[in-house]
């Protein structure tokens, strides 16, 4: 397969990341007291979430898109260090060079990290893989995902940690966004600029939205 | 001005390289970058310093930035820190008195390095001959104006055609990609009516050659595009992209037996 | 003594190509395969030869020195390439375009070649927009033309200001597909060192393989040499570095005549030198004379007030300006020939008015365009050229005007050849600018593209078969043959001399030298006596070299010191043929002028009487005068007349 194909399914699984993270982040602000009955809101959304079938099919696809986007990266990875066995003394210091860009196959690697540890905390506990995360609030079953959260956000170690990983997976993301149009090849003298907008708008706020849930239980 | 130079010195394509610190003084903020090279060559075979004398080698010819000879790495930006430019068009006076420069050959596995500053840039012929080209034999072709193009077409052809094929954006990408080069010769013909009848079968290709020939993919860090001597976009490299979705999506080549009397 | 004979077709002059193909010999497909053609240089005239050699079935071996075909010196060319399309309606023809050619000349070159070239320039327009040639465009899509010196109309095609860069890319995509296809083997870093003649018919060449330093022989029953001008010789000229005269100067040595040396053109509008360690002069594109306007200021107080840096050029009032072509040439103005611009620029300097810190510069000034035009318009149209300026003078051209100076830039002399570009040797023939064909005594600008291609697309594949008919039969050349064994055997007895003198001078030190007294007295205005003094100088000189140059290294690996001092080996010998050619042509043309030969208001003074030839030059052996051969050209179908650029 050339690169540049292995670099279209990389974009594809990607942008479908993206995607998903916006009803990811959608779902996860009811755990914060936005609205009066936030809890029965965030309680029904899991609820449909683990049970649609619908959920059940795209579930398989999340996971397909992980691994294509996985594997192909870190295949061209692979691929792009061997295409420069003997590096420079003086490191590149091109001006566009963008460090999201350049960091993205290293941030990358730390979304994977924080993946496995919300795995554990949440899909194989659903699962019945592991043992629910333990804290103040008693985990009812292995979907009441609300007090699970709730336990975790209730520790400030996790807290700080989750923080961190948001911040680095907001990298990952300015890079994303326009890297995955760019990589299709939709780039427009017009639109290109407002794609790049949006992710810079994207990369802020998602990260923002999903700190702003440990933020809340650090301060309060 | 005086300067410090650090370059790389690799007696040929086997040995084992290093860098070796070379003084050079009194030149004159006029002079290209080339031309303190040219006089730190002379003084190595005029003082006789070191023995054997031994010039510096570097490739370098037409010295007004159009021929893509010649290839420094120059303290961390192919061709040195002006932008838009080749080395040959860089004077002196971009530099501060008494400054350390450190020169290094390109470096990728696709560019094996010949001697010293040299390297072997053949693999940007062999993509080229993959279809880099429009395959019209000689005679025959129709009338010049009936084939129309428009301005803005014509014009953005030629942003991509001017690429002089130097290697700076496979020096400058940290994955050692020639995605800018290759997307501005598929571009450039892309963009051109005379071009599309072999579009499909040509990027198809000319990508698989790139890869073969050891180059690195692209990661969109956009290097290529700040180092280019010819300030050729990125947007080249969108457009190779889509062309080779297309393709892939649309075409597929079969073999076919006989048919022509 | 060897005969001249041009092979002129018979007809009128429009009949005469189409009715030589007619009547020429062909080669059937089958007995192309049969064939082995060398080409040496990648240049346009080199690569569209082998190209359009290749798609038409001969085996074709392609040699340059550069690492890529792509990087050889046709690439520099800026402004445009012309071809009689008459696109703008504004009365071209092919007529025209021959008429302002042989005019542009100073009728030194042949009707019949210069007509042909008029005649096959639109197919060459043709050929490159089927190659995706990205020419300038109107909003309407179809081709736009600018206007070059020496002609009243517009027909110079354009490409930004890599007119030259993109055709050769066309040339090379045609090579490279030939290369695919497997008719074409190329050889890049390989320095063609010698000619391989068996009785009496070129069949090789010796070859240098840059890189590993070893001597190869390849055989082949035609060789096309392409391998470009001699300008280097001055040693700053607008050529690249790589370019060199030591591929056609051993034609030379090997019985090709040689003509027209003295026909070196020296283009108006380069950058002026600023120091003794400069490598190259820079050529800014003759273009900009469309737009720009030429001057000096007309008191002397102003020169020194601008020279102490005490004004600036728009310090000076419009009515103090000189514009000296204008004011000479009214008709034509600042798009005046390259040898009238040039010679004009240093009768003002000469005069005390140049501008600069050496007082040998004019000002090429855009203000008046940039007022009428705007800016937008002169960038668009210039901005690369601008900004090259900028890069190498630190000087902005938008506010203040260029600077510029005559430089050495394009050798209409080179190996003679007759109407099928094959030389004196047989088998041998000579494309581009390396063959002396179409120029006369000065090329005007946007032509030296045109001829390349044409030689390479349009005329070798016809003549070259008309060649190659008589040699059906003729088996494949083996290398090994005693005439191949002693080429190299000479080569690289020379190339070793050369590493034993072990002197005390570098080969650019020596070269400088040259340079410079090729500068002072065999440059833009030539008299008896420099002449003389040049040759007597050269001949010390060459002394020098062969028992001062020193050399480092060794023959094998990588050894750029070698190769030069090979290529200033030659030239010492080429310039002491230029000297000698232009001291015997008691004349001022073209780009010729002799001092002595001069009207009271400094034009130039034709002899046609005496010199209306085309003076071949043959080589006698080591130390002996080279043997003069005179090409008489007859003047059919147009009238010889002094050339008016006033009226």
């Amino acid at each position: 397969m050339t690169s540049l194909s292995k670099k279209v399914f990389v974009s594809l699984a990607g942008l479908f990341l993206i995607t998903f993270l916006l009803l990811h982040l959608s779902i996860n602000l009811f755990i914060l007291p936005i609205t009066p009955n936030h809890e029965e809101t965030f309680r029904q959304a899991v609820h449909f979430m683990t049970t649609s079938p619908l959920i059940k099919v795209m579930e398989v696809v999340l996971f397909a898109a992980f691994i294509i986007h996985i594997f192909f990266a870190v295949t061209l990875q692979i691929e792009n260090w061997i295409a420069r066995p003997r590096g420079y003394k003086v490191w590149q210091k091109s001006r566009t060079d963008s460090p999201f860009s350049k960091l993205a196959i290293y941030t990358g690697i730390f979304v994977l990290i924080f993946l496995i540890i919300h795995f554990m905390n949440f899909y194989f506990v659903k699962q019945g893989w592991v043992s629910p995360p333990e804290g103040a609030y008693e985990v009812a079953d292995k979907h009441d995902f609300y007090n699970m959260a709730l336990n975790l956000f209730n520790n400030p170690v996790y807290c700080v940690l989750y923080i961190v990983l948001i911040i680095v997976l907001g990298f990952h993301l300015h890079h994303a966004f326009q890297a995955g149009f760019q990589s299709l090849g939709l780039n427009h003298p017009i639109y290109t600029p407002i794609i790049k907008i949006l992710g810079w708008i994207y990369s802020i706020l998602v990260p923002l939205g999903f700190i702003s849930i440990p933020l809340y239980f650090l301060i309060s | 001005m005086n300067f410090t130079l650090k370059i790389w010195r690799q007696e040929n394509s086997k040995a084992k390289g290093r860098f070796k610190t070379y003084k050079i003084e009194n030149i004159s903020p006029d002079c290209s970058f080339l031309e303190m090279l040219d006089i730190l060559n002379e003084k190595l075979i005029h003082d006789k310093i070191e023995l054997p004398v031994d010039p510096v080698a570097f490739d370098h010819d037409c010295r007004e930035g159009i021929c893509g000879m010649c290839s420094l790495y120059i303290n961390g930006h192919p061709h040195g820190p002006e932008q838009g430019t080749t080395v040959c068009q860089v004077h002196m006076r971009k530099f501060q008195d008494g400054d350390t420069i450190v020169i290094e050959p390109w470096r990728a596995k696709a560019f094996p390095i010949i001697k010293d500053l040299m390297v072997d840039r053949s693999a940007f012929d062999k993509i080229i001959q993959e279809g880099g080209y429009i395959s019209a034999s000689t005679g025959g072709v129709p009338d010049a104006n009936s084939i129309l193009v428009s301005k803005e077409y014509a014009d953005m052809a030629m942003d991509a055609a001017a690429c002089i094929g130097c290697g700076a954006c496979v020096a400058a990408c940290k994955n050692a990609s020639a995605m800018l080069f290759v997307a501005a010769k598929v571009s450039q013909f892309a963009l051109l009516p005379q071009g599309h009848p072999e579009a499909k079968r040509r990027v198809q290709a000319m990508v698989s050659k790139m890869d073969e020939l050891g180059f690195g993919s692209c990661t969109n860090t956009y290097a290529c595009e700040a180092e280019c001597p010819k300030n050729i976009s990125v947007e080249h490299i969108a457009r190779m992209n889509r062309e080779f979705l297309k393709s892939k999506l649309t075409h597929a080549e079969k073999k076919r037996i006989g048919g022509f009397g | 003594m060897t005969q001249l004979n041009a092979k002129i077709p018979q007809g009128s002059l429009q009949e005469k190509w189409t009715n030589y193909k007619a009547n020429q010999k062909l080669v059937n497909p089958a007995n192309k395969r049969k064939f082995e053609i060398i080409v040496v240089g990648t240049g346009l005239a080199g690569a569209s030869a082998a190209s359009a050699l290749g798609e038409l079935g001969f085996n074709v071996k392609v040699f340059c020195i550069q690492d890529s075909p792509r990087r050889a010196h046709s690439i520099s060319a800026q402004g445009g390439i012309n071809a009689a399309k008459n696109y703008p309606n504004d009365g071209d023809s092919i007529w025209r375009l021959f008429y302002d050619t042989i005019k542009g000349g100073d009728f030194r070159s042949r009707e019949a070649n210069v007509y042909r070239l008029a005649e096959v320039s639109n197919n060459i327009i043709d050929q490159c927009v089927a190659q995706g040639v990205p020419f300038a465009r109107d909003y309407a899509g179809y081709l736009d033309n600018r206007s070059f010196g020496g002609a009243q109309v517009s027909r110079t095609f354009y490409a930004r200001g890599q007119t030259g860069q993109q055709l050769l890319l066309g040339a090379y995509g045609a090579l490279s597909k030939e290369i695919k296809r497997g008719s074409v083997k190329m050889y890049t870093r390989h320095e063609m060192l010698d000619l391989v003649i068996v009785d009496g018919i070129a069949r090789g060449i010796i070859t240098r393989d840059t890189i590993t330093g070893k001597i190869e022989r390849f055989a082949a029953h035609a060789v096309i040499i392409a391998t470009g001008g001699y300008g280097n010789v001055y040693f700053l000229s607008t050529n690249a570095l790589n370019c060199n005269a030591s591929a056609i100067w051993n034609c030379y040595k090997k019985g090709a005549f040689f003509a027209n040396p003295a026909f070196v053109q020296i283009h108006p509008t380069c950058i002026p030198v600023h120091g003794d360690y400069q490598s190259k002069l820079t050529l800014m594109s003759e273009s900009l004379r469309n737009d720009g306007r030429i001057w000096v200021p007309k008191k002397k107080e102003d020169v020194e007030a601008i020279r102490s840096k005490k004004l600036r050029a728009v310090d000076i009032p419009e009515n103090d300006r000189d514009y000296f072509l204008e004011r000479r040439y009214p008709a034509f103005g600042n798009l005046v020939p390259r040898d009238v611009a040039s010679r004009a620029a240093k009768e003002r300097c000469d005069a005390g008015y140049g501008i600069g810190p050496t007082g040998l510069a004019v000002y090429l000034d855009f203000s008046e365009s940039i007022r009428r035009l705007g800016r937008d318009v002169i960038e668009s149209r210039y901005g690369n050229l601008f900004q090259m300026y900028e890069k190498i003078v630190d000087e902005n051209p938008y506010e203040n005007p260029m600077m510029i100076f005559p430089a050495v830039h394009y050798t209409m002399g080179g190996l003679w050849v007759d109407y099928e570009l094959q030389s004196t040797v047989p088998g041998l023939f000579v494309a581009g600018e390396a063959n002396f064909s179409d120029h006369g005594a000065n090329r005007l600008g946007a032509s030296a593209l045109m001829q390349g291609l044409a030689d390479g697309y349009f005329i070798l594949p016809y003549t070259l078969q008309n060649y190659l008919a008589d040699q059906i039969g003729v088996q494949k050349f083996e290398t090994d043959l005693p005439e191949f064994e002693l080429a190299e055997k000479e080569t690289i007895e020379k190339l070793q001399r050369l590493l034993a003198i072990q002197g005390k001078y570098s080969v650019a030190t020596l070269h400088k030298k040259l340079g410079k007294i090729m500068w002072e007295n065999v440059g833009m205005a030539r008299d008896e006596a420099r002449l003389k003094q040049a040759i007597e100088a050269i001949r010390s000189l060459k002394q020098e070299f062969w028992k001062e140059v020193y050399v480092p290294g060794s023959l094998t690996g990588v050894n750029d010191e070698l190769l030069k001092a090979n290529r200033l080996a030659d030239y010492l010998e080429l310039a002491e043929l230029i000297a000698h050619d232009a001291l015997l042509r008691n004349e001022s043309c073209g780009c010729h002028f002799r001092v002595e030969y001069q009207s009271e208001d400094g034009e130039a003074l034709r002899n046609d009487e005496e010199y209306k030839y085309v003076s071949c030059w043959e080589y006698q052996g080591e130390g002996v005068e080279p043997q003069l051969h005179k090409e008489p050209l007859e003047y059919e179908f147009v009238e010889l007349k002094s050339r008016n650029y006033k009226v």
